[in-house]
């Protein structure tokens, strides 16, 4: 054995040490013995396809907020205005986020705009008109800045809520993230109710108090005639077997506080029925508002307003101090105790829509590593009955290499943290195939050699000196692909190309490096004149 | 003890054939193309048209009547119904397309009719997979930009690699991007971006005389419309993993190609004095065995793939299945021949050009 081969020994033993190392930590039942304390902690992730789990792309409505927005900066503009004693009437919103405004006194021009640009620099004059009555009316927009700003704040705002409603509910490893377009990618592995997830998740949670209005009679709201700054709601009931109804209820629009001052929310159960209720502790100037909103509106009707819908509506009997609420609705334990995790979480700035999902239940997960498994097995075997047969000794040594070429791409991807998903098995499948087709185009070669008279040592060296700048030159178009797989692809699929990429890169030292080392072990071995066997 | 299927020195005429090639391959074409058109396109799977799929499975025994019966009480939209597996797993694969951008209600529909209707028979969603239309249209924005990016790489890498000439290669991708941005700037579909691609790159090939990277990618082509051909016959649907299929299956076809083509620039290298066609028909010759071989391989993993991974990757292994046997016809009918009808006669039959091989091409081009 010369010193070269011997180098080369070595260094393949070393690398199958590692790729060991990385790999066993996956293997059931060796994590929790003596050697797994040893090993890394290199444990192969799962896709959601294979653990079951949920995979959620929401769509953040931006323009709702940037419009919100608006609406509130109308309401400051015309607060500013008065605490500098000018007149603003009746600051509206008008479509494609602009906002009108009325100044009374055309001779206060210069000093409201002066006011507007030095409160208000996110505010541009897009136009003004003088109306009769010595008034003046400016239209105002968002600088388009501002609005590209409000846009990363409503969605920085988004994952924040919703990481933290995620975290409050529960789920070991979520993966939240931003994506272009206003988008929020959520994965959850692992879940067992997916629609309480996704109602906690895409639930709004916008909390308002609003003043009931029961002056209003019956048939005037079928008519819709509700009277100034009054809105028609609608609050659900629960009557008996679960059965619900949505009575009209009428309400002063403008809140009289939301639920931004909540500090805690917790899912209570009431002495007298046994239902569930949610309980809420308010922050001190939360308090201090909620008492005095109490106070002035005694013997009236507070209902709570969450996402448009009316939830319970007591009747105020005293004055409430000391910062606490309870919403009563009668809940279910499951409902009270969402509800307050979306409370404590807090309100998302805009509402989301789902735009995708994709959930795979566990049994189906577990059915498709199963099948998975199952089909790499019999490929595996398949392919190494024939490459012995096909090509005796050296038949063999190919399926060695390609047992190793399989260990080192599961090392690559415990070592890179990637994951595996069911199109990342089938990319585990095509490279044993690939694998091999490197040792069959060098054995072809091999063999062409051989009769063409060459002696065997120089035709193993012919053999894998031509064959390797094809293998190189093919292996290249497959890597070119998996990369534009990889830069495209969804999940799974990039899981497919990761596994291709992988499963390449390591049949290129197993099948032309180390295949080699053990062909020149046999050729060493063989008496000088034997055939070679292939 | 070892053998071999193949003869060692086979001599089949593969260059007398290729006229008969060339019409099987242009009938496949067709009778896919003829599917398309009479089918309005490739039927889209919910990745790109958007729906709803509920892989449902009953833990009593069903029939497909009766599932399709409780669910048109429902009136969902596009309602397909579909058996899955065997007929004693009781499993069905509900379908349903989408008007809406957060369809998240279908299911709960869907869920709703079934409770009635099989009060006595417990069921389970094992997957439930909604795509909106907007995310529906921008998975099929990314599956063409995906083939356009593959076009283009591999366009000038087998021009680079084939002929050696990567000033032309260069060239290519100066000119395959100065194409298509005119086309983006004129806010072509997707579509057409792709096809002009297509386009552009052939018609460079042919104007710099690559004619390697030509025959290469004529063969692509072809390997992707006949499978997508045949995909359409057998009703199946695209997406996103049959678009990843498709671009494998591009990978797998140039390997076999780029065997051939090493053979045959080796062949012309030892000068014998033959004619190209002549030169041709022995490299493939010389290369059958291999080329079959690990094209055989390749089908033998995934029909293991296909038998046993599952219905979830099922389609996936048939498109790489089809993709395998046509991608291996093609580098044996297609990509080699091809040079020789490309090739202007003046400058291919007489194959003894002295000169090293770069050299060879710039006096083929000046001619």
């Amino acid at each position: 054995m010369n010193r070269n081969l011997r180098w080369r020994i070595l260094l393949t033993l070393a690398v199958m040490a590692v790729a060991l190392s990385l790999v066993l930590p996956s293997v059931p039942g060796i994590k929790n013995t003596m050697l797994g304390k040893i090993l890394p902690d290199s444990a192969i992730n799962l896709g959601l396809d294979l653990k079951g789990g949920i995979h959620l792309t929401l769509g953040v409505d931006v323009d709702k907020a940037i419009e919100n927005n608006m609406a509130n900066m109308g309401q400051d503009v015309k607060a500013s205005a008065r605490e500098d004693d000018l007149a603003v009437l009746k600051p509206t919103s008008l479509p494609g986020t602009r906002l009108e405004a009325v100044l009374v006194g055309s001779a206060k021009q210069e000093a409201f705009e002066k006011l507007l640009g030095k409160q208000f620099p996110n505010l541009r004059i897009d136009g003004k008109e003088t109306l009769p009555e010595d008034r003046v009316k400016y239209v105002l927009s968002m600088t388009p800045q501002y609005k590209k700003e409000l846009a990363k704040l409503t969605i920085d705002q988004a994952v924040k809520t919703i990481r933290n409603r995620i975290d409050q509910f529960g789920v070991a490893e979520p993966d939240i993230r931003r994506q272009e377009g206003n988008r929020i990618q959520v994965q959850l592995p692992g879940l067992s109710d997916p629609e309480r997830a996704i109602a906690v998740i895409g639930k709004t949670a916008h909390l308002e108090f609003k003043i009931v209005d029961d002056t209003v009679d019956p048939e005037a709201i079928k008519q819709g005639l509700l009277g100034p700054g009054r809105e028609l709601s609608v609050m659900m009931q629960r009557g008996p077997n679960n059965t619900t109804r949505d009575l009209p209820i009428v309400l002063k629009k403008e809140a009289v506080m939301s639920g931004e001052h909540i500090t805690d929310a917790r899912a209570t159960i009431e002495q007298n029925n046994n239902q569930f209720s949610v309980s809420l502790t308010f922050n001190a100037r939360g308090a201090k508002i909620f008492e005095r909103v109490t106070e002035e509106n005694l013997k009236k009707r507070l209902a709570i307003v969450l996402d448009g819908k009316c939830y319970s509506a007591p009747v105020i009997q005293d004055k409430i101090s000391g910062g606490k609420a309870q919403i009563t609705g009668s809940f279910t334990q499951e409902e009270a105790r969402d509800l307050a995790i979306v409370l404590r979480a807090g309100a998302l700035p805009a509402p989301v829509n789902i735009l995708e999902q994709r959930t795979v239940g566990p049994t189906l997960g577990q059915e498709s590593i199963d099948a998975g498994m199952m089909a790499t097995g019999i490929a595996a075997i398949a392919i190494i009955l024939f490459m012995a047969i096909y090509y005796s000794t050296a038949g063999i040594i190919a399926d060695i290499v390609l047992l190793l070429n399989i260990v080192l791409t599961m090392a690559g991807l415990a070592a890179f943290g990637a994951t595996l998903t069911l199109p990342g098995i089938a990319g585990i499948i095509l490279t044993i195939a690939m694998a091999v087709d490197a040792n069959v185009l060098i054995y072809e070669r091999i063999r062409e050699e051989l009769r063409k008279g060459v002696k065997p040592l120089e035709a193993v060296d012919k053999g894998y000196g031509k064959a390797t700048l094809t293998i190189l030159d093919s292996n290249t178009t497959n890597v070119i692909v998996a990369i534009i797989l990889y830069q495209f692809g969804t999940g799974p699929i990039r899981g497919f190309a990761v596994t291709l990429v992988l499963g390449i890169i390591m049949s290129m030292f197993t099948a032309i490096f180390v295949s080699r080392i053990m062909f020149d072990l046999y050729m060493s071995k063989r008496k000088a004149d034997a055939p070679v066997s292939i | 003890m070892s053998f071999s299927f193949i003869k060692h020195e086979t001599n089949i005429d593969f260059i007398g054939l290729r006229k008969l090639a060339f019409i099987l391959s242009a009938a496949m074409i067709l009778i896919g193309a003829v599917s398309l058109v009479m089918k309005g396109g490739p039927r889209y799977g919910i990745d790109f048209a958007g729906g709803v799929i509920l892989q449902t499975k009953f833990s009593a025994p069903t029939d497909i009547e009766k599932v399709k019966k409780v669910l048109e009480s429902s009136n969902v939209p596009g309602l397909v119904v579909q058996q899955m597996g065997k007929a004693k797993d009781n499993e069905f694969l509900v379908r349903t397309s989408t008007t809406d951008d957060s369809s998240a209600n279908i299911h709960k529909t869907v869920a709703k009719a079934l409770d009635e209707g099989f009060s006595d028979n417990k069921y389970e969603f094992k997957r439930i997979e909604m795509v909106g239309p907007k995310v529906g249209e921008d998975l099929r924005g990314k599956a063409m930009e995906a083939m356009y990016f593959a076009i283009l790489i591999i366009a000038i890498y087998i021009s680079g690699r084939f002929e050696h000439r990567w000033m032309a290669a260069g060239l290519m991708a100066a000119g395959l991007f100065a194409g298509i941005t005119a086309l983006q700037y004129f806010h072509a579909p997707q579509v057409w971006l792709v096809l002009g691609a297509l386009i552009i790159t052939l018609g460079l090939c042919f104007v710099l005389r690559l004619n390697y990277a030509l025959g290469a990618i004529v063969a692509l082509i072809h390997d992707v419309l006949i499978t997508v051909g045949l995909f359409s016959i057998m009703d199946k649907e695209f997406d996103l993993t049959i678009i990843a299929a498709l671009l494998t299956l591009i990978g797998f076809s140039l390997n076999d190609t780029i065997i051939v083509y090493d053979r045959i620039r080796e062949t012309r290298g030892l000068k014998t004095g033959e004619t190209l066609p002549v030169i041709i028909n022995k490299s493939v010759n010389q290369t059958l065995s291999r080329t079959i071989l690990t094209s055989g391989l390749a089908f033998l993993a995934v029909f293991s793939l296909f038998l046993f991974g599952g219905a979830v990757i099922h389609d996936f292994a048939l498109a790489m299945l089809i993709g395998i046997v046509v991608g291996t016809y093609s580098s044996i009918y297609v990509a080699a021949p091809i040079i020789i009808s490309l090739a202007p006669p003046e400058i291919e039959t007489p194959a003894a050009p002295v000169a090293p091989r770069g050299k060879t091409k710039l006096k083929a081009k000046t001619a």
